[in-house]
């Protein structure tokens, strides 16, 4: 019996080099992958889009949550916040992110740092797409 | 320290959101921008319709 479901054709490497590095760049720095793919305008947006999110969260005084306490919610947004990159390695270095629980806009900025981190896999993955020619 | 309202940081976020989504997940500029323009409304949309629903069950 056929499968309906469609394999992609044989993925092209469009350039040389380290195969994951668009991956891994997009990964530290939102918009770099697309950046290393020539896709600037792309890039530019993307890191705008997500830096603003990590940055605005913090300014919200959202939290940055750390590992290794125990908490599988505080795991799963250590996780969330970890696809953040560099920024979060920052944010950690400066000593930011503690969180207010007495404010309502903390709760939003501690969300909006979270999600960062997750758009900024989604964008690793499709800078490394775009690196591998799976997508064009 | 920001301290936006709650429907500006729904704002923010669908806007953010949105940009990231279109370049993701569509592949030519056209529809980078219908698609990411979709996910906005959808994201501004919903939550302005639960809020209504929320306020109706409150009543």
């Amino acid at each position: 019996m056929a499968s309906k479901v469609q394999v992609p054709a044989k993925t092209q490497t469009t350039s040389q080099g380290f195969l994951y590095s668009a991956l891994i760049l997009g990964w530290l720095v939102p918009g770099a992958g697309h950046l290393l793919t020539g896709r600037w305008m792309r890039g530019l947006l993307l890191f705008v889009s997500i830096a603003s999110m990590f940055w605005l969260g913090l300014a919200m005084q959202g939290k940055l949550y750390a590992p290794n306490t125990g908490d599988v919610l505080d795991m799963l947004g250590f996780a969330g916040d970890l696809g953040n990159g560099l920024f979060y390695a920052l944010g950690r270095i400066l000593d930011l992110g503690h969180g207010a629980v007495e404010l309502a806009t903390a709760d939003y900025g501690t969300k909006f740092i979270v999600v960062a981190g997750l758009l900024n896999f989604i964008s690793a993955v499709d800078a490394h797409n775009l690196r591998i020619g799976r997508k064009v | 320290m920001f301290a936006p309202s709650h429907f500006f940081a729904v704002l923010l976020f669908a806007t953010f959101a949105s940009v990231v989504f279109g370049i993701t997940q569509r592949s030519t500029p056209k529809a980078m921008v219908r698609y990411g323009l979709y996910c906005w409304s959808m994201f501004v949309g919903v939550v302005i319709v639960a809020s209504w629903v929320m306020w109706l069950i409150r009543r």
